[in-house]
Order: structure tokens, then C-alpha cells, then sequence
């Protein structure tokens, strides 16, 4: 069940960080925090994966 | 002295590791300058211009990762036979394998309540998706999200009870954490809804130093209040504040708004149950409405029943007399003031201030009514430089983490005799780098050593003594640069103000 924003805000949230590996770094001292190793989809290509996403 | 270029196609790292990839290589015997980059066009050209091949790197593009090396052939040639091992540490850290996507993480931890989200642009709005489609909200640092994505992603979370914060959203507080570039301020009453950055940051130190804390902080990326955005993130944030028990007053940090979302944001602040400030940089000024982030904070402060500080209620008089201090020394052709910025809403602050005193200042993002820099990478008379726009940090980091691109401005500003004042702020935090006042240290020594000490160099230091670069430090280190340190952004940009308006004035 998510979250309210109103939720969101009594306590630390638990974070999934997409991107810059800094980011989560400096949030595991206060949060728990799940990093994805993230790579471009589809070879790099944006529209072929949305693409992708709405045939699937 | 070698100069080659080792190229990994179709492998993805973020800016800010390959930036401490290239400073390790650096370090290495042998090696005079190392660059880790995505071969960006913006990035191409940037390492064309330091004298690498073209040929090398042609084919190269967004999605592959180039290695520049110059130094002794020896030494560049096992570096760069080296290159996977330098990239290991990303590839493979300790323990069990990261999750490669999204829908992954979320087997591993479905208790997850939010998404960061950092990826390039033309990739974020389909993370984003994902995440709202998971039922978490969303902060979303990406820039170069299309105006048609971000409204879609806004109505999108608001149809499910959820927020996007962004895109271009560096900070937030949230149930206690801070999120990206934020710092280490106490808890307190002042809840935060803001469509800039860096004035966040500024404001959540102020309020912190001031002796007071901060409840929550919202960010909503700054073209949230545009009309055709119609501040969806805002107005979920506003609503959210006023819900939390732990907010006692809400403040409200932007640029102008469009016209509608202006009026539809003063009428929700009107009826909202709990004191509000509103800080709108750069919009005409209105009773009630704070000017600049220092009255923000003050108003703020008040709301919530305290006094602010003497530092934070300055007197232009005596402003003007430490600016007439500063500059009397100085030459007749010295007669510009400059500001390099890290902090883009900072820079936004210091034109409003200049053209409140009816001052023309150049920039390459101007208020309305600046003029525009033709060339960003040169200034003209009057001028204020965000080196954090987008020109300057394709592919490659922020100001606020890597100082090297404003470094090499600030020698060249000091470079120009016609310059007498120089504006710098220091932004410290989380992300940022680990000693932003000593990156530009040197450069300061050097100018100051090449003018005799005849210019004035002026800054601000946006941070707390809690940050992990501690702010009272910095400032000794600056002063004891001869660097003139001011205590906040409006008052730095104030000081300038009155300089240029002395420096206008016969001498």
C-alpha cells in the first residue's frame, strides 16, 4: 500500500536510488537505501524502450 | 608527452564516480591530467579543445565512456590498460550483486516509499513511471525531462496520492532525511515548499543557524509554478505541510510563478490554517511577501515566535560603508562586479537585488529584463555566471561537486582589469565536494598576488557547522585568503550592490 505524502514525512524514508551512486551514499547513515546498478536500456535507446514498455 | 584516449563503448557510469575515477588515475606517477567522461558531443568537443584527437573518438557518443590520459607514454599506456580494473569498484561492489533495475530493488525491498532518481534526462520520466507505477513517490535530481513529461508524471502522481519532486530537484527534507545536496540542520517548525534549490539549502541554513530547525522540506523542481505545469508538486506539498503535526509555519521559496498559478498560490497560502512566507526572487516586491531569502528566514523565524538574529537584520548603511572600504583602493579602470555561482537560485537572487537599485547585470540565466551573456564563457561589464546551467554541466558534474570549470573562470576574471569586485558562493552539504572554499583557494591567492591585492573578493558560505566541510572552517580559510566572507547569499549580493552603485558613481 503506498504511502501518503503526509506519511512519507513522520519518519526516514526507504529509498530505491536510480542513478548517481553518490546520492545513495550519503542517504545510508539516515535511511535505509537500495541502489540499482542502472544502465541505459535497449542500448541507449529512450524511444525504443518506451516503445518497448508499451508493447510489453 | 603523451596525450591518447581509451574508449568503452556502451558502458554506463554516473558523472560524479567517473569524476573520482579521473582524480585517482590523476594521482597516479606519470600522469599529468586524467579525464573520465561520457562521450557527450558537449564532452567531444571539450576534450577536441584540449588538444585529443578527434578521430579517436569518432562514433563515440552519450552512451560510451571515454578516458582521456596526457602524461609520460609509459604511465598513459598502463593506465589505460587498466581502465576496467580502475572501473571495478562501480562494477562490482561488496557483497551481494546490486539490483540492475528498478523492479528488482523493489523484490529485495518492498517497503520502499521513494525513488531517487539521477539518470540521464531522455531516460528519467520512463523511471519515474515505473516508480509512480509501484506506488512511490518520486525525487527526480534528472534535467532534460520535456515540459510534456513532467506534466504527465505530476498528473500521473497526483491521480494515485503520490508527488514528483522535480525534475531538477537537488534537495529535500523528508521525515528527517536529507535528500541530495542537503545539510545538516536541526529539526524545527519551519516546514518547506520550494522550486529552487539552492535557496532551500540557503534557507534551511539560516533558519538552522539562527537557532531554529526545519520540519520537512519539499522540492518540486523549478518549472513546477510555471502555468503549464500549474504547480502540481506545490500545491501537494502545501496541502502535505499543512497536514504535518510537526509544521508550524510554512514557507514558500520560487522565481515568479506564471500569472494564473501566481494568483491560485496566494489564494491557497490565504486560506491555509497555518502561518505561510512567501519568497518569490525576482517578482515585484508586495507587503507580506518576502524579497529575498534572508527576509524569508526572517519572517519564518517570527512566525514561529522567535526573534531573528542581529546577522540576519543587516543595515544597508553599514553595507555601504564596508563596500566604500573595500573599493577605495582600488584603480579608476576597476569598475565591474562578477559573480561566479555554484548555486543557480543564489544567482537568481543577486539580479533581483541589482535590479531592485535599477543595476543592468549580464547573465547566462537572466532574470527578466537582464540582459542575456551573448557567450556564457565570456562576461560582460555587470555580470553574474550560474555555472551550474545547463551549458556547463552536460555530462559532467555540478559546480557544487567539481570546482574545476569555475575555477578556470575565476582566473579569468581575475585576468580582466576592468574588474574590481568578485562574487563568489560556497554551497556545503551532502554530494558537494569534500573542501569547496579550498578548490578555489589557489586561484583566489593567485589573483590576489597578481593585483596586489587590488581587487575585492567577496562570498558566502551556505552551509552549517554540522556539515561534514564544517562552515566555520571554510570561512577561515577564505578570510584568511583575504576573502571577504558575509553571512548569508542577500547580504553578499547586497554588499556587491552597493559596490557597483560606488563604483558607478565619479570617483
Amino acid at each position: 500500500m503506498a504511502k501518503t505524502l503526509v506519511e512519507l514525512l513522520q519518519s526516514p524514508p526507504v529509498v530505491v536510488n536510480v542513478g548517481v551512486r553518490a546520492f545513495a551514499d550519503s542517504l545510508r547513515p539516515v535511511c535505509v537505501v537500495v541502489h540499482v546498478d542502472w544502465s541505459p536500456p535497449a542500448g541507449g535507446d529512450a524511444r525504443m524502450a518506451a516503445l518497448l514498455d508499451d508493447l510489453l | 608527452m603523451a596525450r591518447k584516449t581509451f574508449l568503452r563503448r556502451n558502458r554506463y557510469f554516473d558523472s560524479v564516480f567517473l569524476m573520482q575515477v579521473a582524480r585517482r588515475i590523476a594521482a597516479e606517477p606519470g600522469i599529468a591530467g586524467a579525464s573520465a567522461l561520457l562521450a557527450t558531443e558537449a564532452n567531444r568537443r571539450l576534450l577536441a579543445g584540449m588538444g585529443f584527437a578527434e578521430a579517436e573518438l569518432a562514433g563515440a557518443g552519450p552512451n560510451d565512456l571515454v578516458l582521456a590520459l596526457e602524461g609520460e607514454e609509459a604511465a598513459v599506456e598502463a593506465a589505460g590498460a587498466a581502465l576496467d580494473a580502475w572501473l571495478a569498484p562501480a562494477a562490482a561492489p561488496a557483497g551481494a550483486p546490486a539490483p540492475r533495475s528498478l523492479a528488482e530493488a523493489l523484490r529485495e525491498r518492498p517497503d520502499c516509499s521513494l525513488a531517487v532518481i539521477s539518470v540521464p534526462g531522455e531516460h528519467a520520466a520512463r523511471e519515474a513511471r515505473a516508480a509512480l507505477e509501484a506506488g512511490l513517490h518520486v525525487f527526480l535530481f534528472s534535467s532534460n525531462v520535456s515540459l510534456q513529461d513532467e506534466l504527465a508524471l505530476k498528473l500521473e502522481a497526483r491521480r494515485r496520492g503520490l508527488i514528483v519532486m522535480g525534475p531538477d530537484c537537488g534537495t529535500a527534507y523528508l521525515g528527517g532525511a536529507g535528500v541530495g545536496f542537503a545539510n545538516a540542520v536541526r529539526r524545527g517548525p519551519i516546514g518547506m515548499v520550494a522550486a529552487a534549490g539552492t535557496g532551500m539549502q540557503e534557507f534551511a541554513c539560516l533558519v538552522h543557524r539562527a537557532g531554529s530547525g526545519i520540519s520537512n522540506g519539499i522540492g518540486t523542481g523549478g518549472r513546477d509554478l510555471a502555468d503549464a505545469v500549474g504547480g502540481l508538486s506545490a500545491f501537494a506539498g502545501i496541502d502535505a505541510l499543512e497536514a504535518d503535526p510537526d509544521t508550524r509555519v510554512i514557507a514558500v521559496l520560487a522565481k515568479p510563478p506564471g500569472p494564473a498559478t501566481a494568483a491560485a498560490l496566494e489564494a491557497r497560502l490565504g486560506r491555509c490554517a497555518k502561518p505561510s512566507v512567501l519568497c518569490l526572487l525576482g517578482a515585484d516586491p508586495r507587503p507580506g511577501r518576502a524579497g529575498d531569502l534572508d527576509e524569508a528566514a526572517r519572517l519564518a523565524l517570527e512566525a514561529a515566535g522567535l526573534e531573528a538574529p542581529a546577522w540576519l537584520r543587516p543595515d544597508p548603511g553599514a553595507l555601504r560603508a564596508l563596500a566604500r572600504a573595500r573599493i577605495r583602493d582600488l584603480a579608476p579602470g576597476q569598475r565591474r562586479v562578477r559573480g561566479l555561482f555554484a548555486g543557480g537560485t543564489l544567482c537568481y537572487q543577486a539580479q533581483a537585488l541589482f535590479r531592485a537599485a535599477g543595476l543592468e547585470v549580464h547573465s547566462n540565466a537572466p532574470l527578466p529584463g537582464m540582459p542575456a551573456l551573448a557567450d556564457p564563457a565570456r562576461s560582460v561589464a555587470h555580470a553574474f555566471v550560474d555555472l551550474g546551467a545547463e551549458q556547463f554541466v552536460a555530462g559532467r558534474p555540478h559546480p557544487m561537486i567539481d570546482a574545476t570549470l569555475r575555477r578556470a573562470r575565476l582566473e579569468q576574471e581575475g585576468r580582466d582589469p576592468e574588474v574590481a569586485v568578485l562574487l563568489l558562493d560556497f554551497i556545503l552539504g551532502a554530494i558537494s565536494a569534500a573542501d569547496p572554499a579550498g578548490d578555489l583557494l589557489g586561484a583566489v591567492r593567485a589573483i590576489q598576488a597578481a593585483r596586489g591585492g587590488r581587487i575585492c573578493i567577496v562570498a558566502s558560505v551556505c552551509g552549517t557547522d554540522e556539515d561534514a566541510q564544517g562552515r566555520r572552517g571554510q570561512i577561515e580559510a577564505l578570510e584568511a585568503a583575504g576573502v571577504l566572507v558575509l553571512p548569508s547569499a542577500a547580504q553578499a549580493a547586497a554588499f556587491c550592490r552597493e559596490a557597483a552603485l560606488l563604483l558607478g558613481e565619479v570617483r
